[in-house]
């Protein structure tokens, strides 16, 4: 029951700032939208026994990406502080209407036919248990992303200098 | 204990999924158009979860949560590249609408 | 009253107040030693006129803020604006819940859950949002400025503290905040700590972590996001009454909770330095609370004897020496501890 409340009411967040991350016209409000959804979300990781990646959730979206949203929002923002407002026009009410359609025929998809939840065990998503496989099962995906990091770091640096 | 069913969080997860796709479709603003792509990333996130509890033996359960924290790194790395070229791009054109960057087209 | 004690509903509120309520309390104390320490240092008398040593200046400067006029510029974002304050004090208060404050687990920490660490880490990355967003809906350029800094300092100072932190869960193989007192434990009694395991690179970790926890609570010398002399106050120049209060709580009780990390993690926690009879009778919360007052007065200390850092030399120091050190520290820790193995 109680793990159903919780539900309820983070979906409810969650469905909540999913459309105000669309529907607001101020960037910084969606970004703080983007906020309140993944710390929905990291509370129904560990309602999914999730508890590693959920905190992994708070440190890395919350904690470093957007801050780096807000970081080159801000930024931006200095030169024309009108220049990120958004106009209206005929694609907007059309793409509502397909984004709802797409809901409908996924949600159908889901429940066609579907399983129940297998019983987990409590230490699914300890720390321990998935590095054990993350440094086991998975590894050379695992040091394929160390090398996509380090791709990365470096076209940031490029992308920082003075002159392109 | 009254478990929440897993058709709940896909039909959660492809919510948020929509939304995403509506935002990079509506939005001219690319900082915000980055962060609906965040948004269907979350979703593909929450999704792999939760197709994780119906994994049979309960090791494999643990394959969902790595995929997961593959996903994070590369939108970590994404975020990294796309913010760059967004302030590069600022810099070059002194704008950043997206309905503005159109050098490629014929 | 063991009964009573093993009541969820009874113990869990119970550890609440005793955490929340020793932060909240801590705050006007430090106010009191922050100030009577800095005029000793530089040879005046600081606030002695409101009760005995001027013990009560944090009560009359409290009442006065209470009943200042709130005043709210008039092009702020309001929402925002007030939301702000709340974002930056919520995740300084909820930071200390894993933290053990004594050896009883029956009363701290609020929940000994097994990623204590990274919950940690996950909070005290979080009150940047309350700077950030205070400067920005404030539509004030030089609250902009305090708030773009916090945000580049704190992204950069957390790379460098994280890596610290992993060298300390190297040591003790476990993210729980009780595992990792409890590995301090040993006969050596100070000499177990983890400061002074594998010499010296726990030490090297301590004291990168030591930085970067003055520059994760924007204390001097790394306090640019409101660097009074170029930008006023930075991201609080808008706020006034209560408001600016919850900003003020908030940096000193993050000051309690980063200096409580700092104990637990490297300084032994409730643990006494020498495992001997005259030290083992001072219970292990007083332990805590010295070694809290210590870290404590070494921020007070650097604020009044380091200047302030220029902008280019705190993203320098963060990122061409913070990081590669911790990095190669880290490297050498997994080393030695796979090694030994």
């Amino acid at each position: 029951m109680f793990e159903q409340i919780l539900f309820a009411i983070m979906a409810l967040v969650i469905v909540v700032t999913s459309i105000g991350v669309v529907a607001v016209r101020n960037p910084v409000r969606s970004a703080l939208n983007l906020v309140a959804n993944f710390f929905a979300l990291a509370v129904l990781y560990v309602l999914l026994y999730a508890q590693f990646v959920a905190a992994v959730q708070i440190i890395v979206y919350a904690g470093a990406i957007m801050v780096l949203f807000l970081f080159t929002i801000m930024l931006l923002n200095l030169g024309s502080p009108s220049e990120l407002a958004e106009r209206s026009d005929i694609k907007r009410p059309i793409t509502w209407g397909l984004a709802l359609l797409f809901v409908i025929v996924l949600a159908g998809g889901v429940f066609i036919r579907l399983g129940e939840a297998k019983p987990a065990g409590d230490d699914i998503g300890t720390v321990q248990m998935v590095g054990k496989h993350l440094f086991t099962d998975w590894v050379y995906p695992f040091e394929l992303t160390s090398v996509l990091l380090l791709i990365a770091i470096v076209g940031a640096i490029v992308m920082a200098k003075r002159r392109l | 204990m009254g478990a929440v069913p897993i058709s709940w969080y896909l039909m959660l997860s492809a919510f948020m999924f929509a939304m995403g796709v509506t935002g990079v479709v509506i939005k001219r603003n690319p900082i915000v158009i980055f962060m609906c792509i965040e948004l269907m990333l979350n979703a593909a996130n929450l999704a792999f979860l939760a197709f994780a509890r119906m994994q049979e033996p309960l090791s494999t359960q643990v394959a969902g949560h790595v995929f997961v924290i593959l996903v994070m790194a590369v939108a970590a790395a994404e975020v990294a590249i796309g913010l760059g070229i967004i302030v590069a791009i600022y810099r070059l054109r002194d704008t950043i609408n997206v309905d503005e960057m159109n050098l490629l087209k014929f | 009253m063991d009964a009573l004690l093993s009541n969820a509903w009874v113990v869990i509120p119970l550890r609440i107040l005793i955490v929340v309520g020793f932060v909240l309390t801590a705050v006007p104390a430090l106010v009191w030693i922050e100030r009577r320490a800095l005029a000793m240092m530089q040879v005046r008398k600081g606030p002695n006129r409101v009760g005995p040593a001027g013990l009560l200046q944090p009560v009359a400067d409290g009442i006065k803020l209470f009943f200042k006029e709130d005043v709210v510029p008039e092009k702020v974002d309001r929402f925002i604006y007030f939301l702000a304050p709340a974002g930056f004090l919520i995740p300084v208060l909820c930071a200390p819940a894993v933290i053990p404050w004594g050896p009883n687990d029956r009363l701290t920490p609020i929940a000994d859950i097994n990623i204590g660490i990274l919950f940690l880490l996950a909070m005290t990355s979080l009150t940047v949002y309350g700077i950030v967003l205070a400067g920005w809906s404030s539509n004030n350029k030089y609250s902009l400025l305090g708030g773009l800094r916090a945000s580049a300092q704190t992204i950069s100072y957390e790379l460098a503290m994280g890596l610290s932190i992993i060298s300390v869960v190297l040591f003790s193989g476990s993210l729980s905040m009780r595992d990792m007192v409890l590995n301090q434990q040993g006969s050596l009694g100070l000499l177990d700590w983890h400061v002074f395991r594998l010499f010296p690179l726990g030490l090297i970790a301590t004291g990168i972590f030591l930085i970067a926890m003055l520059a994760e609570t924007n204390r001097a010398p790394f306090d640019l996001p409101e660097a009074e002399t170029e930008l006023i106050a930075g991201y609080h120049t808008e706020y006034s009454s209560m408001k600016f209060a919850m900003f003020f709580m908030g940096e000193y009780a993050s000051m309690v909770t980063i200096s409580a990390v700092m104990v637990t993690l490297f300084f032994g926690g409730w643990l006494s330095p020498l495992p001997f009879a005259p030290f083992t009778w001072i219970p292990g919360p007083l332990w805590f609370l010295i070694k809290l007052g210590v870290f404590i007065y070494l921020f007070v200390w650097v604020r009044a004897t380091l200047p302030r850092l220029r902008y280019d030399m705190l993203m320098k120091l963060g990122w061409l020496r913070l990081l590669p050190t911790a990095l190669v520290n880290l490297f050498l820790v997994a080393a030695i501890i796979w090694w030994q193995k």
